[in-house]
């Protein structure tokens, strides 16, 4: 076997071992995103005591504030220990965390002590997830041969969009399979413990790769910094790097990356009412679709430059975000539909009150419409005895089926917003390898980008739902639904003039310890 | 270019305080509402401790802008 075809075949077993691990990792962090809700309602009691700011920090906490601190102290074990044991000990850690939240037992049985331990295991996933993406990025990278090193390093890339991908999957599967109501009770525990297996399957591969060779070769020569975090944040030349990469790269890469696949589902869902299957299915297929692009622009970005696919990334979203949307509305809006009036169905349901005086009213209306779009309307109201009138404000849940050709309108949308996402994403690990010395790489790349993905691409839900509550008046309860976009473009807008400016758009054409220019035109 | 770059470093380094003055002001106003509660509190507090540092981040981004670092012949 000659020696390019050995180095090939040794570079895929470095693929594959990095990007099962850090997919697993993915997965095991989104599938806690995904069953937020039913896990709220196992650990976490109703009332609003010191529980629920439990729940609140577990879950809306953890992955902000945590992310950028495993970056840390994983970043300084992986520049002084190695890369190979580091992600290995995150895989481990979040492996066990996982599985053993699938362990815990409901609030029901142990009290306060339920929430405060999912609450633990959740701040270890955040911790493991800031030390294993940098770990696996530089691992690749310093495996790779300059003229490859975005194509290779971006199937790390593809990672988090599949990880995200099979814990949707995963979820679906399993709650289609068992029933809404035994997956709410206890099969919501599956996807968590199904993760154990695929986490040894990936210690085991990972245990038989090497050190990263540019690593080994500085250890060896007693070159391995002693003290990464001082030397990666106090000292000019590197800090500077560190804060362009924040302000100039992930910071808008983490606005968009969230906005295409977080926000994009959560707004289809909650603001256009689509149903809770038809909104995944949606963004499963909009996932597929788009996926090969992470590769194609990693491909791309050994040839051109990593800036201005990243840049053009950005663009599109600031521009095309505010269109996409509002057909988002249009398409799911009854305006512009044509009803099917004999085929209107309404089911009126009465059933006593627990208290035998009260009734509870049922209102449940189907309308049909010739596009074959299907609004379903269940109306919930309470008849007083007493008074004799109903509940001041019914509540009324709105589902919507799209028919046929806007559903794959919808899943085209999407899929163009990944496509922003993969242009900004593919080509980022490349860029981050090459921005930094490797005595200090995997503490210095892995802090921007968990502070860019963890905290201005984790924020974006947030921050755009409290924009659209602002929005909301007596005169228009509803809001300005497209008004919270307005957070993700201004940030991608600043990252676009902070990178067009000072980035350059050089491949480095080697990522070891020499002068690093590449800042420089 | 570099006299861009050092232009706008003034501006980085007035918006980091700026934006942490809004968010600020914006957590006292939305938390002094009656139907605020120890959760909004709390998701301000956690908001506005994550801005804090990367706030400093970027006015030490503008300075650095200001003072010619990220210039091209810079070494």
């Amino acid at each position: 076997m000659s020696a390019e075809a050995k180095h090939s075949k040794g570079i895929w077993s470095v693929i594959t071992a990095s990007s099962v691990g850090t997919l697993i990792e993915w997965y095991d962090f989104y599938i806690f995103g995904s069953l937020a809700t039913i896990i709220s309602m196992q650990f976490f009691p109703e009332d609003k005591g010191s529980a629920a700011l439990l729940s609140t920090l577990a879950i809306f906490a953890a992955g902000f504030i945590v992310r950028p601190f495993g970056a840390l102290v994983f970043g300084r074990l992986g520049d002084i220990v190695g890369r190979k044991y580091t992600f290995l000990l995150t895989l481990v850690l979040m492996g066990g965390s996982t599985f053993a939240i699938g362990l815990i037992p409901n609030y029901k049985s142990i009290g306060v002590a339920a929430p405060l331990l999912v609450l633990l295991l959740r701040l270890i996933q955040g911790l493991a997830l800031g030390g294993e993406y940098g770990g696996a990025a530089t691992y690749v990278a310093e495996h790779s041969p300059a003229a490859k090193r975005g194509f290779y390093t971006s199937w790390i890339q593809t990672t988090a969009t599949l990880g995200l991908f099979v814990s949707l999957g995963v979820i679906l599967i399993t709650r289609q399979t068992m029933g809404v109501e035994a997956f709410n009770d206890w099969g919501w525990r599956i996807p968590f413990l199904v993760s154990s297996a695929l986490v040894i399957l990936s210690i085991y591969i990972r245990l038989k790769m090497n050190e990263s060779p540019l690593f080994s070769k500085l250890k060896a020569e007693g070159k391995t910094s002693t003290n990464p975090l001082k030397e990666s944040f106090t000292k000019k030349d590197n800090l500077k790097m560190v804060l362009l990469a924040l302000f100039g790269a992930v910071m808008g890469q983490g606005v968009i990356w969230y906005t295409g696949q977080f926000y994009a589902q959560s707004f289809i869902e909650n603001v256009c009412k689509i149903d809770f299957g038809q909104s995944r299915t949606i963004l499963l297929w909009a996932i597929a679709f788009a996926t090969p692009f992470f590769v194609i622009f990693g491909a791309l970005s050994d040839r051109i430059g990593r800036k201005w696919i990243m840049m053009t990334g950005m663009f599109l979203g600031i521009i095309a975000y505010r269109p996409i949307y509002q057909h988002f509305l249009d398409i799911t809006s009854d305006k512009y539909k044509t009803e099917i009036v004999e085929q209107k169905e309404v089911v009126r349901t009465a059933t006593l009150a627990s208290n035998n005086m009260d009734s509870l009213i049922k209102t449940v209306t189907v309308r049909h419409f010739t596009d074959g779009a299907k609004f379903t309307e269940t109306s919930s109201d309470s008849l007083y005895v007493a008074t004799g009138k109903g509940a001041l404000k019914p509540v009324v849940k709105l589902e919507k089926n799209v028919g046929g050709a806007d559903y794959w309108t919808i899943i085209f949308l999407i899929f163009v917003q990944v496509l922003f996402v993969t242009m900004v994403y593919g080509p980022i690990a490349a860029f981050l390898v090459e921005l930094f010395p490797t005595r200090i790489r995997y503490t210095s790349m892995s802090l921007p980008y968990h502070i860019g993905n963890g905290v201005f691409g984790g924020l974006v839900p947030f921050i755009s739902t409290l924009i659209i509550e602002y929005t909301k008046t007596p005169e228009n309860p509803m809001g300005t639904p497209l008004a919270g976009l307005w957070y993700p473009i201004a940030v991608a807008a600043i990252c676009l003039v902070i990178g067009t400016l000072y980035l350059s758009n050089k491949v480095d054409e080697n990522v070891r310890d020499d002068e690093n220019e590449y800042i420089h035109h | 270019m570099n006299a861009i770059k050092r232009l706008l470093g003034i501006l980085w380094l007035i918006a980091g305080p700026a934006v942490l003055g809004f968010l600020i002001y914006e957590a006292i106003k939305k938390n002094a509402l009656p139907t605020s509660t120890s959760n909004d509190v709390l998701q301000w507090s956690i908001i506005i401790g994550i801005f804090i540092p990367i706030a400093i981040g970027f006015m030490i981004f503008g300075y650095y802008s200001v003072k010619g670092y990220y210039d091209l012949d810079d070494k």
